[in-house]
């Protein structure tokens, strides 16, 4: 052990860090518990209601419903995004002129506008005009997102495969590119199949990135508000309401301050607990290794 | 269990502007270990991944024994071939690593199981047999790397790329042995690539030396210490190398001196020393003794030309100061324009 001088009071350089991370969400969110144990009758009259909005929220039969449709929305994304995402990223060449066109051509969605991509979708699968709903019409379905739950269903989750799916497919790309030549090689030197180099060679380097695709995907999914809102206002009927979109409507449209506040910590923390339990499963065995 | 043959073979890489490897003709006889030796940079990882497939040649043909093998791929190629840096399968066991290659060709279980505990027990992994891959240190995986290219009794050649770099120095020697007396028992060709000149002087049967993607010599190691094809050979094998002075040999004997076209190669070894008074050999001056143990390094000057001797321990060598040299005239070579003179 070294005989270093100590000196504390390096430790105030940490000062900026904590205000602005105080500002950005610690003050945001005491404001919110605030509001989620009180009843804000008017600006000067508030009464201390307890536990008694996040009994209420947890009870609500509508939430409950949000919550199932948020729940299946997300399981569909991440089902359909991580494998899809991770089969074009095998299909993407290495390099060559090739590579860098394919991969700006595959990012071009993850850079418009999240209200844009639900215009843009919403005139897209309209029935009378759009060039989607057009063209299933033509193929004889009976299609209109509109009227039926179910081409709602489907026409969200077109729009959100084709937003993010490059966002999986740039991870992935990115960490099959750091898969070491000499290890193609000796596969096949060892006579192995394309899909025995992806399970033992590809597969195994891909597993950071693709922690963080699943992360990021269902962090995201499961707070999916502005596409679907212009795309289909939650409708037909609540069919493609999810939770965010559940909580302003509890907040802004019927000023319900306490319940959506309560209710949004529950949100928060579900998420926050969703996360972590993924991220620990998926880093357990490296962290093993590492022991 | 085949001849390598390369006819007129030449590799230029996509975009390069020059040869990786100039049009050559190389054969490395059956059964044999070839040594492949060079300086970095001079094409011996790309020569060996046109034998095994891996690269599909500008110009030229591979064959292996009867057959020109060309047009095929490594898979079809029956070589296997082991690379510098490490390649393990993280998620097999070693056995599973072992038995990798073989399953992928049909082997029946029992086979499998039995060469893959036959080539563990030959690099030392027996013990690691049924334990995962995971987090074992390099020259470990480099160990297992090389079952996998010795484990298949079917090949053609097993082709090993500078195989040792991973490994701890110390257990270099060691696993040497091991490469040889496995190479005994599968009898195929084994050609070893390595830039270590004392590396492939120990295991080679035959030594192959390139220079600047081209092969400058092929023989035996003592056919290449004797009789260096040109003066890249002479400077480039040996420790140190061979002196290089202007002269030749007339008559018996060195004699230096002349345009400078003319260069006599004499090996360390073959230089000795004279009293200074006496009228043998050319005036010298030591400058330093090297005391490496088992021989002492002279570094002398005749003239304004550096001149090493290598006098082995027990024969006295001389002190810092004015001496003669004298050459072994029979075991010197004459170069002419950079080449042997015959
Ligand atoms: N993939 C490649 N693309 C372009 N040039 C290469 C490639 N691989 C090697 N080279 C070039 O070819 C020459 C021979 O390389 P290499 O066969 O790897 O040499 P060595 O194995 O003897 O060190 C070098 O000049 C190297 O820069
Ligand atoms: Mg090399």
């Amino acid at each position: 052990m070294s005989e270093r001088p100590r000196d504390d009071r390096s430790w105030w350089l940490v000062l900026p860090v904590v205000l602005a991370v105080s500002f950005s969400a610690i003050v945001p969110l005491m404001t919110v518990v605030n509001y989620s144990v009180q009843d804000i009758l008017s600006p000067d009259q508030r009464v201390f209601v307890g536990w008694e909005w996040f009994r209420k929220a947890l009870r609500d039969p509508e939430l409950h419903a949000a919550f199932g449709r948020q729940l299946g929305f997300s399981a569909a994304v991440l089902l359909i995004e991580l494998p899809f995402g991770l089969g074009l990223a095998l299909l993407m060449p290495r390099r060559g002129a090739l590579a860098g066109f394919s991969m700006a051509a595959l990012a071009l969605p993850l850079l418009v506008p999240w209200n844009v991509v639900g215009t843009v979708w919403q005139v897209f699968s309209r029935p009378d005009i759009g060039l989607g709903g057009r063209a299933a019409r033509a193929l004889g379905l009976d299609y209109d997102p509109t009227l039926d739950p179910v081409d709602a269903w489907a026409t969200v989750l077109a729009m959100d495969v084709w937003h993010w799916t490059p966002l999986v497919t740039l991870l992935a790309y990115a960490g099959l590119k750091a898969v070491p030549e000499p290890f193609y090689r000796a596969a096949a030197i060892d006579g192995a199949s394309r899909w025995q180099v992806f399970r033992h060679v590809e597969l195994p380097r891909l597993k950071s990135v693709l922690t963080i695709a699943l992360l990021l995907r269902f962090m995201d999914s499961f707070m999916i508000y502005t596409e679907p809102f212009v795309l289909t206002g939650g409708g037909p009927g609540n069919a493609t309401t999810f939770l965010s979109q559940t909580l302003t409507r509890l907040a802004v449209g019927q000023f319900d301050l306490g319940p959506a506040a309560a209710f949004s910590l529950i949100y928060f923390l579900i998420v926050l607990a969703t996360s972590h339990v993924f991220y620990t499963a998926l880093t357990r065995r490296e962290r093993e290794e590492g022991r | 269990m085949a001849e390598i043959e390369l006819r007129d073979l030449a590799h230029r890489y996509a975009g390069a502007a020059d040869w990786a490897l100039r049009p050559l003709d190389l054969t490395l006889a059956d059964g044999e270990i070839h040594a492949l030796l060079g300086p970095s940079g001079c094409g011996k990882t790309t020569l060996l991944n046109l034998v095994s497939g891996l690269l599909s040649p500008t110009r030229g043909a591979v064959r292996l024994g009867d057959a020109d093998v060309t047009a095929l791929g490594p898979r079809e190629r029956g070589v296997a071939q082991v690379f510098q840096f490490p390649v393990v399968y993280e998620t097999m066991t070693v056995r599973g690593n072992l038995e990798f290659p073989l399953r992928n060709r049909g082997v029946p279980a029992a086979v499998r199981r039995r060469r893959a505990e036959d080539v563990a027990a030959r690099l030392d992994l027996d013990a690691l047999l049924d334990r995962s891959t995971r987090g074992l240190p390099a020259d470990v995986r480099q160990r297992i790397a090389l079952g996998r290219g010795l484990v298949r009794e079917d090949v053609a050649a097993v082709l090993l790329d500078e195989p040792l770099t991973a490994v701890d120095p110390a257990a270099r020697g060691a696993l040497r042995d091991s490469l040889r007396a496995a190479h005994r028992r599968i009898a195929s060709t084994l050609v070893y690539v390595t830039h270590d000149q004392g590396e492939a002087l120990a295991i080679a049967d035959r030594v192959v030396v390139m220079d600047h993607g081209r092969v400058v010599q092929q023989g035996t190691p003592r056919e290449l210490l004797t009789r260096p094809a040109d003066v890249f050979v002479a400077r480039f094998l040996g420790s140190p190398g061979m002196n290089l002075l202007p002269g030749g040999v007339e008559a018996g004997a060195v004699r230096l001196g002349g345009d400078g076209r003319r260069v006599v190669g004499v090996r360390p070894e073959d230089v000795r020393f004279a009293p200074a008074d006496g009228a043998e050999g050319v005036a010298a001056d030591v400058e330093e003794v090297v005391d490496e143990g088992h021989r002492r390094l002279v570094l002398a000057r005749i003239g304004d030309r550096r001149v090493v001797a290598a006098v082995p321990d027990p024969e006295p060598a001389p002190s810092p100061g004015a001496c003669r040299v004298t050459f072994d005239a029979a075991r010197a070579v004459e170069f002419v324009d950079g080449e042997a003179a015959s």
